[in-house]
């Protein structure tokens, strides 16, 4: 005797309609607290130590807690296009504190430090700090000098730094060989295209991080952009001494047989040459306005 | 009155079980019977038959696997009928901060009673279950007993047409006991149905126009006590001291506890063991009747059972 | 109706003669030491403290409160049989949920609001003046309500089908997931399937939200609660629990008592 259940047949609907409510209550409470937002983004235990004793035997796990918090934080901004990332640093601190031996905050966390806005906080003294805290606790893992190198050599220019790092990173267990080649290199010649870009290379082919993998392979690409650009106006410089002037377009160039046809940079975009008779980006290129943005804030 | 209080038509309750709950244990199967309007019906079966089962059922405390039930000619799943029932659980609970006073009122409340009604009915209640003198306690230092009386009290309340009581004798003393007979029997004389429970012979025997047999969650048979129930004494007990030493042979058969003996004998044979007994100089303090303890006539109906494998059927095996 | 309303007034007897209210002793010295403390520490940051700490607090004890006095509302009916006598009256299965429920908020709205009343006489002794702007606690207070009586449909929810154990840990569980709904949303979608990030989404709106209901930072700071979530909140609890006590009622009225 199954007898009929009236609230069985109310559920549904109560659901379907409670939930659909719901739904819009949510998105009306939200837009409600955008305005109240913005002081919650902020780091109310700024000592890590004291965290460490609140948090019990759970520190590893805290730690990880606080590591989502810095990547939801980074990409939030980023996202957003904010180039004000200030909580960075503390919340590394306090993740690192928390966890010493998780490896993955001191690197990514480096990298979202050091790098120029907006891509990063434009704080590589700041990298520097976490990664020396981090090979203190790890001397062992070659990985960090070469991130030591990295920003010694991309944001700080300091190539003797960057070649110490990448000295004392190679004699390190597992280092690669490249590691010995790249600190021979950079102390010889200080920055070059060629290190650049082996560097940002084996930043994309050692990641796993997709954001990261994106921002390496964008930094390649304008790495290539750079040396076509040098190569074009080596040959704009080859037309203005055959023809006593600078060429307009680079079909110019095409015609004096000087190239087999218009280049592209690297997402096929012709390369033009602009006011200055300089070879420059298609106004077109979406590479373009990741250029303008590193010099900006370089 | 012709009419029928209580109609239950082809009861059955299964309880899934083990893993997944793939096995199923019956224990009510296909049960059908009708308790008349104005009868004291009594529901008697070894502990474990169905009993407790078939009257959740007809409370919805528990829903039945198939079948159909009626009370007052209205199917059970009808709320607005509970106007008309009383219910008594088998070793009744109540909220234990409460005192009696207090929880009845608070079942009171949920029938349509004036302020003034509800308080007049609670101290007729408290005094005709005879726990006028312990109202303002609460629930938690009751005994059993006292339990069962504030049970009994809030089945009746309301002046209910059918009454369902679920072992309503259990955990009685003697003068309970009578106390709850008295207030059964006074039902049926204001044309109340009461339907009860138990497993205890002598109560259906005394109280009941009918009984229902149920064993191993099948109804056995319906109709006056005593026809259906062969109840004849089994013999006779004697209860007896040694005022000396004896070796008749009578004394092997006894039971001894301290001093005292216990004898067992047919009863045509009782004048004849007396007449020993007296002989060797043996003070006799009682004698008494042995009747069969329903427990016993189940156990006996139970085995028959078994030998036709069916008295627990467990599907899935 | 009125039947769910006995049972309501029934639990909240129960939970006075059960010595829940004895909570708020230890509320009353915890913020008395707070205040005498505050005294000793700084000026200027009084009010912040004052009020964290007297909302956490009051938010705390209600939660304690509503999952486990929520999760045996029902069960210890069930467990102790009290409640084989009252379903042979003439009440509805889900009338007595609902009173269950009605009886623990009201429980709840005395304990918090006597609370309440205990933080706002500290307030006046530590800044001997009360501002307009100090009735952002009271909405605090009040928000913190709504989110314990969501809670207690929640515990009485899952106390409907299965232990009081589970039925603790589902609700606390639940409790825990709602605060981070928010960050839920805030995850870089980027770094995520397509799938993945409309399924996040879609839960992120459809998990009960605690997060809503935290204004602890405004009310600190004396900063106004805008009118419009107030009321929003509101809906949102009352939509809430309608959908979690029909689920429950659904559940229940169909369930066989042992």
């Amino acid at each position: 005797m199954k007898s009929q259940n009236p609230i069985a047949w109310l559920l549904p609907v109560v659901l379907l309609l409670g939930f659909a409510g719901i739904w819009r209550l949510q998105r009306d409470i939200d837009g409600q607290r955008v305005s109240l937002s913005e002081e919650r983004d902020d780091v109310l235990l700024r000592s890590g130590k004291l965290m460490k004793v609140m948090s019990l035997e759970y520190a590893p796990l805290l730690a990880d807690i606080y590591w989502t918090r810095v990547v939801q934080y980074y990409g939030n901004k980023h996202v957003r296009g904010q180039a004000n990332l200030e909580l960075l640093w503390p919340l590394l601190d306090i993740t690192t504190t928390l966890d010493p031996n998780l490896l993955i905050s001191y690197r990514f966390g480096a990298m979202f430090l050091s790098q120029a806005p907006p891509a990063g906080a434009g704080r590589p003294d700041l990298a520097v700090k976490l990664i020396e805290r981090g090979i203190q606790t790890n001397p062992e893992y070659w990985r960090l000098y070469e991130d030591l190198g990295f920003i010694y050599y991309f944001d700080l220019k300091d190539y003797k730094k960057a070649s110490d790092a990448f000295l004392e990173g190679s004699e390190k267990p597992n280092a690669q060989l490249w590691m010995k080649i790249m600190a021979a290199r950079v102390a010889a010649e200080g920055e070059s295209l060629e290190t650049s870009v082996f560097l940002w290379k084996d930043i994309y082919n050692s990641t796993s991080d997709p954001s990261v993998k994106k921002n390496a392979l964008m930094h390649l690409q304008l790495l290539k952009v750079k040396e076509d650009c040098q190569q074009l106006d080596l040959l704009a410089d080859e037309y203005a001494k055959r023809f006593g002037k600078r060429p307009v377009r680079m079909s110019e160039l095409v015609q004096a047989g000087l190239l087999q046809g218009i280049p592209g940079d690297p997402l096929g975009f012709p390369y033009i040459f602009g006011e200055e008779g300089k070879a420059e980006l298609n106004l077109d290129s979406p590479l373009l306005e990741q250029q303008l943005l590193l010099e900006r804030f370089k | 009155m012709p009419g029928l209080a209580i109609e239950i038509e082809n009861l059955t309750k299964e309880y899934p079980f083990g893993f997944l709950h793939l096995k199923k244990k019956t224990s009510l199967e296909g049960l059908n019977m009708q308790v008349e309007t104005g009868e004291v019906f009594g529901f008697i079966g070894p502990n474990g038959a169905g009993k407790s089962t078939t009257i959740k059922l007809l409370m919805r405390l528990i829903f039945p696997t198939a079948g159909s039930a009626r009370i007052l000619g209205k199917p059970i799943s009808d709320v607005e009928m509970h106007r008309d029932i009383g219910y008594l659980p088998e070793q009744p609970y109540f909220y234990d901060y409460l005192t009696a006073a207090e929880v009845l009122d608070y079942f009171a409340r949920f029938h349509d009673l004036t302020a003034a009604d509800r308080k007049e009915r609670v101290e007729r209640m408290l005094k005709k279950v005879g726990l006028e003198t312990a109202r303002k306690i609460q629930l938690r230092k009751y005994s059993k007993g006292m339990l069962q009386r504030v049970g009994l009290a809030q089945a009746i309340l309301h002046d209910p047409k059918v009454v369902i009581l679920d072992e309503p004798m259990s955990g009685l003393d003697p003068v309970g006991r009578r106390e709850v007979r008295d207030i059964i029997l006074e039902l049926k004389k204001d044309g109340k149905t009461v339907m009860f429970s138990t497993h205890i012979l002598s109560d259906a025997e005394m109280l009941c126009d009918r009984v229902g047999v149920i064993v191993g969650g099948k109804l056995r048979g319906v109709g006056a006590p005593g026809t259906l129930v062969d109840m004849k004494t089994q013999g006779m007990e004697i209860l007896f001291e040694l005022t000396a030493e004896s070796n008749v042979p009578l004394l092997a058969k006894a039971t001894r506890t301290g001093d005292r003996y216990r004898l067992q004998v047919a009863e045509e044979e009782l004048y004849a063991a007396i007449e020993q007994l007296r002989a060797t100089g043996a003070r006799i303090l009682s004698v008494s009747q042995v009747k069969a303890t329903l427990e016993e006539f189940f156990m006996n109906l139970v085995a028959a059972d078994r030998a036709q494998a069916s008295a627990v059927e467990v599907s899935g095996k | 109706m009125k039947r769910a309303g006995v049972v309501a007034l029934n639990t909240f007897r129960e939970a006075v003669r059960d010595r829940v209210l004895y909570n708020l002793v230890f509320f009353a010295l915890l913020m008395m030491a707070a205040a005498i403390a505050v005294g000793q520490i700084s000026i200027g940051i009084e009010q912040t403290v004052i009020v964290s700490l007297g909302l956490s607090a009051i938010s705390v004890i209600g939660l304690l409160i509503s999952v486990f006095i929520g999760v045996a509302l029902v069960s210890k009916e069930m467990d102790k049989r009290t409640l084989y006598a009252l379903l042979a009256k003439p009440v509805r299965r889900w009338e007595f949920l609902l009173g269950k429920f009605a009886g623990l908020v009201l429980t709840l709205a005395v304990n918090t609001a006597a609370m309440a009343l205990g933080l706002v006489l500290v307030m006046i002794y530590v800044k001997h003046s009360l501002e307009g702007s100090d009735a952002a606690v009271l909405v605090a207070v009040y928000f913190i309500w709504l989110k314990l009586a969501l809670i207690v449909a929640l515990a009485l929810l899952f106390s409907c089908f299965t232990t009081p154990l589970l039925a603790i840990l589902f609700t606390v569980g639940l409790y825990i997931v709602g605060l981070y709904v928010q960050e839920l949303r805030n995850l870089p979608v980027e770094v995520m399937s397509p799938a993945m990030a409309a399924f996040t989404r879609w839960l992120s709106y459809l998990l009960p939200n605690f997060e809503n209901f935290n204004v602890m930072a405004l009310a600190a700071h004396g900063r106004a609660v805008p009118g419009a979530l107030i009321l929003q909140n509101t809906l949102y609890t009352v939509t809430y629990c309608a959908i979690v006590l029909t689920a429950a009622a659904a559940v229940f009225s169909r369930k066989n008592l042992k």
